[in-house]
């Protein structure tokens, strides 16, 4: 079945977001460690991996919005719905449509969350 | 009268129809029953197995309970304490727990799906043995007084070195262990595969069973979540054995290293545990509120976010290691992002109960005692994971309360709310209401009151894992109540065991569906039918024995797909992946004890090798590598009879496919994702090393070079590319070229290991002088055995050309195998970027 200028979606498109997360979750991490793993000083600011972690954050937002926003527009041009439990292409389509946006928000959630330390925390103690 | 006489007619055939069904999925009488592969049989091994373990590991817990019964006590030695706590949580998270997800589902996720059997039977069977064995290996060894005694975490350097633990304690739990790992990747190959391409036809992705969901997230979690616990045992056993100083700080090695594999494993393994056993409440609860479950999405949503999310969590079990506040921020924000999904779904349950009207029953009960279990356990859940609190509570008994809340609530409650549901399925009669309640009752009431002192015990300070503690700090009472509670819960448990074991052969049949539920698993006869399904359903709805009018008894008739077994082979169908449309009528083997052999003598490897036999453990090598062959050889991609068949209902199907629409090409796939995962484990710990260390390698240490590696990498090139084209002239037809290449790459790959070997030996590269070189030779090893391995598969292809059993239209062995090559070629480029380009950055 054609969706015409719509992705036909799979389980691949399902986990974009989340997987969108789980390098964000990575990189900042590996970042945080390269830069404090050698703990020799930990008082020293480390102005430059919070905005690293900042600008990761940032093209996250912007990976998972763009997820967001494809599959609530998809969604609502299919008809939308909570139901999804019809024996068709058009139905099988909207659940994963649907649950495409649930998973993209928690995603956005996420990312934010994860960043937040790298707001409040300035050195490597 | 001739109405009459068709409807005769139609009886008749049907008759004919499931004799020959019963005739092909016929279990063996006698000693030969121990050779059977089938999913109803293994599957009820499996989980017999895991509830004996969990029942060993019960009594096991009871002991420590009496230890600390009361203060300064002396009712076991400290190392015999020391062991059994070791194996009670070794053995209810490695032996109980993760396995019986794997069970349940071997047992239920077919007939669930509609099918006759999960796409790889003999591989069940063969992760069925594995486990046994290991499992035995490793439980038994208390009895010797050799038990490991360094907890279930195995911390080095406490557990690596010989002075701190003399014996083969660590090393039986290590062996052990990876070898019980190889049959959890097995099933979760299984799983995967079996989900996404044996479901029926017409069950789209969005009217699968809520389980099946579940299956899919849990086995791809195993997927990524075991590999690093394999690499982290890996590096630990070649500490133990042959001292390469992975986490010996004197020569640059850092046990840190091993805390972060085990946790990678080990936090994604809280959420492998607790996932398939809400999955079952996920079945349950529709059907004791009679009406289908609300918010189908947000299970979903729940199940994959949680599945992703689990893997940022490892280090919230490591905040006192005196890691950086940013790293610990970032874990400890992701654990409390977890608790969204997690709410989510006890929320959905909640709503469906409300929305529904409650039968009121036995696995109902469960239930709800496993939700509210399992609250308090998520409560203070959020509260460990900030980290300023679980710097106060870490490693006391507050932390043994909140583990404890969690799995009993999140996992043994639901479980046991499954065996009570499910127990018509396989038993053909319904447990005990009367028993169920009392045992219910014990068993709330009896874990409340061992678990919940322990948090004030906890937050009192009393320290995990003591072997005693003296009289007058406040512990008195708190622990005298817990080993009571202790007690009263096994009490319950006991009387489940009764319920299961006791005679029921007066009792009568339970009848069929017996609590009225929506989905296909209840389509089984009573008594069951070793057929699985009796023929293949369309499925058009999410519960179809609920909203598909004259569902079952079309079913009963054989009214659609694979009613007969005409050519008397077992046989199922598969799918496609988004829309479950009919793709393949897949021919799966029957029993076999070449699955029982491979695994004993895999097994033996791992035994031998904790003993140090190394000539034994070399032979044992062989022959594993043998009867894996003769298994192969034998057993798999067959060439079939004709090339399509009529499965019913007008519908001709191929009977064999290769390439990515193969079951078997996927099942490569997904394995070697998980071999690439523990590769990657690896190499993390190679940059783990590079980013700790000033200089890393050190300066004037000596180092592979570029030469070597970079020739290795043309060789490794060369029989990747010799492999692909393999493939693709085998498939033009050009059978006499595609052998040549086939020898050639063999060849190829072999040298490719050689070079890459002589590049650390040629440098005179020491392992046991510093990690650096350890390192190094860890990732050459992995790189040239999965050469050599790759060489013997493209030798087994030219072998089966030669014998008729690869062609161009018949290759599934081909095609794996160039799919395998794929993924070496990977693995050779990373090792070579590593260990060649690294020294040139530093």
């Amino acid at each position: 079945m054609a969706f015409s200028r719509h992705t036909e979606d799979n389980l691949w498109t399902l986990i974009a977001a989340p997987t969108v997360w789980a390098f964000h979750f990575l990189l900042s991490y590996v970042v945080a460690a390269v830069e404090c793993a050698p703990n020799s000083d930990i008082f020293e600011p480390i102005g430059g991996t919070r905005l690293l972690v900042a600008g990761i954050t940032v093209i996250a937002l912007v990976a998972i919005g763009f997820v967001l926003w494809r599959s609530i527009r998809e969604w609502r041009y299919h008809g939308g719905g909570y139901r999804h439990n019809e024996d068709t292409d058009l139905d099988r389509e909207r659940f994963l449509e649907f649950s495409t946006v649930l998973l993209a928000a928690l995603s956005f959630v996420g990312v934010i969350f994860v960043a937040m330390p790298a707001l409040t925390i300035w050195d490597c103690r | 009268m001739s109405a009459t006489h068709d409807g005769r007619d139609a009886e008749e055939l049907r008759k004919g129809q499931e004799e020959r069904l019963n005739k092909v999925w016929e279990t063996p009488k006698g000693w030969r029953y121990w050779s059977v592969v089938n999913n109803t049989e293994v599957g009820i091994w499996y989980t017999a197995t895991s509830f004996a373990f969990m029942l060993f590991a019960g009594v096991l817990g009871l002991l420590a309970r009496v230890q600390l019964a009361v203060p300064e006590n002396d009712f076991l030695t400290a190392s015999f304490y020391n062991q059994v706590y070791t194996l009670h949580g070794t053995v209810m998270m490695f032996l109980f727990a993760v396995p019986i997800f794997e069970a349940v589902a071997i047992v239920i996720l077919p007939q669930m799906l509609g099918a006759r059997d999960l796409p790889f039977p003999r591989l069940s069977a063969f992760g069925y043995w594995c486990f046994l064995i290991g499992g035995v290996f490793v439980s038994g060894s208390i009895f010797f007084g050799a038990a490991p005694e360094g907890g279930w975490f195995m911390y080095p350097p406490l557990t690596t070195q010989e002075r701190f633990t003399p014996g083969y304690g660590p090393d039986i739990w290590l062996l052990g262990l990876s070898f019980i790992e190889v049959a959890s990747i097995a099933a979760a190959v299984e799983l995967i595969v079996g989900t996404l391409k044996c479901r029926p036809p017409g069950m789209r992705l969005n009217l699968m069973p809520l389980y099946a969901w579940y299956v899919l997230v849990v086995a791809g979690m195993i997927l990524f979540a075991f590999p690093p616990l394999i690499a982290g045992d890996i590096l630990f056993e070649l500490e133990r054995l042959f001292n390469w100083p992975f986490f010996d700080p004197e020569r640059g090695g850092d046990p840190m290293l091993w805390q972060h594999l085990f946790w990678i494993f080990g936090h994604p393994e809280v959420y492998i545990v607790f996932l398939p056993a809400i999955a079952l409440v996920a079945m349950i609860i529709p059907t004791f509120a009679q009406r289908p479950l609300i918010g189908y999405s947000w299970i979903v949503l729940a199940a994959v976010g949680t599945g992703f999310l689990s893997f940022g969590l490892w280090v919230h079990h490591m905040y006192a290691t005196g890691l950086p506040s940013i790293s610990l921020g970032f874990f400890s924000a992701a654990s409390e992002a977890v608790a969204i999904p997690t709410g989510v779904q006890v929320f959905v349950f909640i709503a469906t109960l409300l929305a529904g009207r409650v039968v009121n029953s036995v696995p109902m009960l469960f239930v709800s005692g496993a939700l509210a279990v399992f609250v308090i356990g998520g409560l203070t859940g959020v509260m460990v994971a900030l980290a300023p609190f679980d710097w106060q509570a870490h490693d006391t008994y507050f932390i043994v309360a909140h583990l404890h809340y969690v799995l009993i609530g999140g996992m043994l409650f639901p479980v046991v709310a499954g065996v009570y549901y499910y127990w018509p399925l396989v038993g053909s009669r319904r447990l005990s209401d009367r028993l169920g309640k009392i045992a219910f009752w014990l068993m709330l009431i009896g874990f409340n009151v061992a678990f919940f002192p322990m948090h004030l015990s906890g937050l009192m300070g009393m320290p995990r894992r003591v072997w005693t503690y003296p009289t007058g700090l406040g512990l008195d009472l708190p622990n005298l109540i817990s080993t009571v509670g202790a007690f009263i819960f096994a009490a319950g448990i006991l009387i489940i065991v009764f319920d299961i074991l006791r005679p029921k052969g007066n009792q009568p049949y339970a009848e069929r569906n017996t609590w009225n539920a929506g989905t296909l698993e209840w389509l089984s006869e009573v008594p069951g039918k070793s057929w699985g399904v009796r023929c293949v359903p369309i499925i058009k709805t999410r519960y179809p024995l609920w909203e598909q009018p004259g569902f079952m008894e079309d079913y009963d008739k054989g009214r659609f797909y694979l009613a007969d077994a005409e050519e008397l082979q077992r046989e199922t169908m598969v799918t496609s992946v988004l829309d479950g449309e009919p793709v393949q009528c897949l021919r799966v083997p029957g029993p076999t004890f070449m699955t029982m052999i491979a695994a004993i003598l895999l097994g033996a490897v791992f035994i031998f090798a904790t003993f140090h036999w190394w000539e034994a453990t070399l032979v044992a090598m062989v022959l594993t590598t043998i009867s894996i062959l003769v298994w192969l050889w034998r057993g798999t991609s067959l060439i079939p009879e004709k090339a399509e068949k009529d499965v019913g209902l007008g519908l001709s199907l191929p009977l064999y496919k290769s390439g990515p629409q193969s079951v078997g090409w996927w099942a490569m796939f997904i394995t070697m994702v998980g071999d690439g995962t523990a590769f990657l484990s690896l190499v993390f710990g190679y940059f783990f090393f590079f980013t700790i260390h000033e200089d890393f390698p050190p300066t004037g240490a000596p180092t592979p070079g570029l030469l070597w590696p970079l020739v290795s990498l043309a060789l490794t090139a060369g029989a990747w590319a010799a492999a692909w084209a393999a493939l693709k002239t085998n498939k033009a037809g050009n059978v006499a070229v595609a052998r040549v290449l086939m020898a050639g790459g063999t060849g190829l790959a072999l040298a490719g290991g050689a070079a890459l070997v002589w590049a650390p030996y040629g440098a005179g590269l020491d392992p046991v002088s510093h990690v650096y070189p350890a390192t190094v030779w860890v990732l050459v090893i992995w790189t040239v055995a999965h050469a050599a391995v790759g060489a013997l598969m493209l030798a087994y292809c030219l072998a089966r050309s030669f014998a008729g059993r690869l062609t161009p239209v018949y290759d599934i062995d081909i095609e794996n195998v160039a799919l395998y090559w794929h993924f070496m070629a990977a693995t050779g480029l990373i090792t070579v970027a590593a260990i060649g380009l690294s020294p040139l950055a530093a």
